[in-house]
């Protein structure tokens, strides 16, 4: 009796489905995507998937990873379990980020080279539109309720809201210098966006698409100028959001409803893209000069661990 | 003109003028590379280009007109006639003399000259001038550039061969400042006199040049003009690196930076121009960038807006080098970092992690506030 009751609870033990995720970080140097056990903190295996990888994310359900390929101007999808090649997607040339709808039947990329967003329809494999933007388009987001698709101009400084429903754009917002990143909130009222060259963080309202506030960083003994805000989430909560510094070699916490930094986190060098973990735990970060990924415990705010993934780690997404 | 009438209707139009000179060709040392004879203005209209992108969202239109003059050809005749009035907003591709001579002029001072090719730093000194910013890194800013890496890879012994050009003189001046600055010890320096045809003995007489008594790291060059530099590389009498103005080599910009999206413009200008980017193209690009940047902020064609933001605390350039660029306002020295390259790849880009500085680690490259001799009594 005593003997069944402990394997009984040996086996509980082992069932407890928590923590089983896996982090897929794309490596522009080694044309691989690393997979990574954050539990563990190990690399779990590297697999190649053509020239230049950088933008990286899973379909709603997790079964699809999508990467851009960038020198081989196309988005591959990957079957999440196995890693095997399912196809690929017209991408229009140099593809680096892409946003999918929250239905994950679209996907919307950002062609830097020729400053386009190309719309596709992922079961069509088709180009729907390809849509005029300003100079490098980079970071690109399409809002919760499926409203808009923004897309940020890194040399024309814009914020282009396109109307999903049509793909026109039917606003621009002027913005600080090279914007990179930008996420919505849950709710889609707000969208938090990064200046690398002027290093803010600009919240702006959906609903009259201007800037509603200005966030600036400042860390004691690192120079401005090394403060370069790139990649930024916001948790499902929308108490926080989290903004990676660049070459400050930090993540800046930032309080999502009075908009104060609360804390900065040291993590690897030239801190690049983040994503949480399905839980909203963690977070991960790829940095994409120490050639690691940081992970970093949101209860405590602290950095637990760092791995060593691959040569220039650009692109996080986690399966749970 | 109907092209401009077209693009700027309903706009506000802001005006630049491009002013240069042909050069007379020289005989090139190597025919290796293509001679590029426009140096500068592709760049220019590329600048123009991405102004006038973020123009069709905020309702302004640039404009840049080319003023080319021929080699024999009165420069100053063709600014008073063509540009003294009618831009607020002159790129200047001319040697030191000339820009400051238009500088002087008197229209001038009602107008922001951006000059995109002297690296003199007498014009950011004793010879500065209120009414120009100057876009390209100085002779200082390179040669700090060079000694802050050549410091960190302890080649701390130069032997300093300096070629017979006024500029040679200037840059070797340079290495100098940069040598007592940085602790490095200039063992030996000798003229390379040109007294022979190199191109034929280079291997009997570079051997015998750098047969120099004192043992040292590095051999570092001054020639500007390319004369006799590519030579020394491989034909020393004792093994030693080369850096300087060939070799190992501090520029601006050059083919094997891709760095911080500058693949993204590498291409785009191979695109435009059907040739690879030289610093006069990116020095242009940013001269009309910065000019856009600021009248985008400013929402503004005026001088004084436009100039006292492209000057100001808030102004940042997106210059494709991984950091803000800007104006110190003390000789209007564009701030930026400088790439250390071999002919076929980026070796280091300065400042070099390690050096320090208060405000801006930038500003260990060339004159500091502190160190400079430019006082504006001209062109205000």
């Amino acid at each position: 009796m005593k003997k069944q009751l402990f394997s009984f609870i040996i086996a509980g033990l082992f069932i407890t489905p928590v923590e089983a995720e896996t982090v897929f970080i794309s490596l522009e140097k080694d044309n691989a995507i690393a997979v990574v056990d954050p539990i563990e903190g190990t690399l779990s295996k590297t697999v190649e998937v053509g020239r230049r990888p950088r933008g990286i994310a899973l379909s709603p359900d997790n079964k699809v990873i999508y990467v851009a390929v960038s020198d081989d101007n196309v988005i591959k999808m990957l079957d999440a379990e196995s890693l095997q090649e399912l196809g690929t997607l017209p991408s229009g040339d140099d593809p680096e980020t892409f946003a999918l709808n929250p239905k994950g039947d679209r996907i919307y990329i950002s062609n830097e080279d020729d400053s386009m967003v190309t719309a596709v329809d992922i079961a069509k494999k088709k180009t729907i539109k390809n849509i005029k933007v300003g100079v490098e388009p980079e970071g690109i987001a399409v809002s919760p309720d499926n409203r808009w698709v923004v897309s940020a101009s890194e040399t024309t400084n814009m914020l282009h809201w396109i109307d999903t429903k049509t793909h026109e754009i039917t606003e621009n917002t002027l913005v600080d210098t090279r914007p990179r990143a930008l996420t919505f909130t849950g709710d889609s009222k707000f969208v938090w966006a990064t200046s690398e060259m002027a290093g803010s963080l600009m919240i702006l309202d959906t609903a009259t698409k201007q800037i509603v506030k200005r966030v600036g960083f400042e860390i004691p003994g690192v120079a401005k100028d090394k403060i370069q805000p790139v990649g930024v989430v916001v948790d499902k909560a929308n108490k926080h959001g989290y903004v990676a510094l660049g070459t400050a070699n930090r993540i800046a916490v930032v309080n999502a409803r009075t908009h104060e930094v609360e804390k900065y986190l040291l993590v690897g060098q030239r801190v690049w893209n983040l994503a949480f973990s399905p839980d909203q735990k963690r977070l991960y970060t790829a940095n994409g000069v120490s050639n690691d990924m940081s992970i970093i415990d949101l209860e405590n705010l602290t950095v637990t661990k760092s791995v060593g993934v691959g040569n220039y780690p650009w692109g996080v997404a986690v399966k749970p | 003109m109907l092209s401009l009438n077209v693009f700027a209707k309903g706009k506000q139009v802001v005006k630049i003028a491009y002013l240069t000179q042909l050069q007379k060709p020289r005989p090139p040392t190597s025919n290796i590379d293509p001679i590029v004879e426009n140096k500068g203005f592709p760049g220019a209209e590329l600048g123009v280009e991405d102004n006038n992108t973020t123009g069709e969202y905020t309702k302004q239109f640039f404009s840049l007109d080319k003023f080319i003059v021929p080699a024999d050809g009165d420069v100053m005749e063709i600014y008073t006639k063509k540009i003294a009035t009618k831009y607020a907003f002159v790129v200047t591709n001319l040697g030191p003399q000339l820009t400051n001579a238009i500088a002087d002029l008197e229209q001038a001072q009602n107008q922001l000259i951006l000059d995109v090719q002297t690296v003199d730093d007498a014009l950011r000194n004793k010879e500065c001038r209120a009414n120009v910013l100057h876009l390209l890194p100085s002779r200082a800013m390179r040669a700090d550039a060079l000694a802050q890496y050549l410091m960190k890879k302890r080649w701390t012994k130069w032997f300093l061969v300096v070629g017979t050009a006024p500029e040679d003189k200037l840059f070797s001046d340079a290495l100098k400042r940069a040598a007592k600055r940085f602790g490095m010890k200039i063992i030996q320096e000798k003229a390379w006199e040109h007294t022979f045809d190199a191109r034929k003995s280079a291997q009997s007489d570079v051997a015998v040049f750098t047969q120099i008594e004192d043992d040292y790291d590095v051999l570092v060059v001054a020639d500007e003009q390319g004369q006799f530099g590519e030579y020394l590389e491989y034909r020393t009498w004792f093994p030693r690196p080369v850096a300087g103005t060939q070799g190992l080599i501090a520029t601006s910009w050059h083919r094997a930076h891709e760095q911080w999206g500058a693949s993204q413009i590498q291409n785009r200008f191979k695109e435009r121009a059907g040739r690879w980017m030289e610093e006069q193209d990116y020095s242009a690009y940013l001269a009309i960038r910065a000019i856009g940047e600021s009248a985008t902020r400013t929402k503004s064609n005026e001088l004084k807006p436009i100039k006292d933001h492209l000057l100001g605390n808030e102004f940042a350039l997106q210059g494709y080098k991984g950091t803000p660029l800007s104006f110190r306002s003390w000789d209007h020295q564009l701030r930026q970092p400088i790439l250390l390259t071999a002919p076929r790849s980026l070796v280091s880009v300065a400042p070099i992690e390690g050096f320090l500085h208060p405000k801006t680690e930038l500003d260990t490259l060339g004159y500091d506030q502190p160190e400079t001799d430019c006082q504006w009594n001209k062109g205000q």
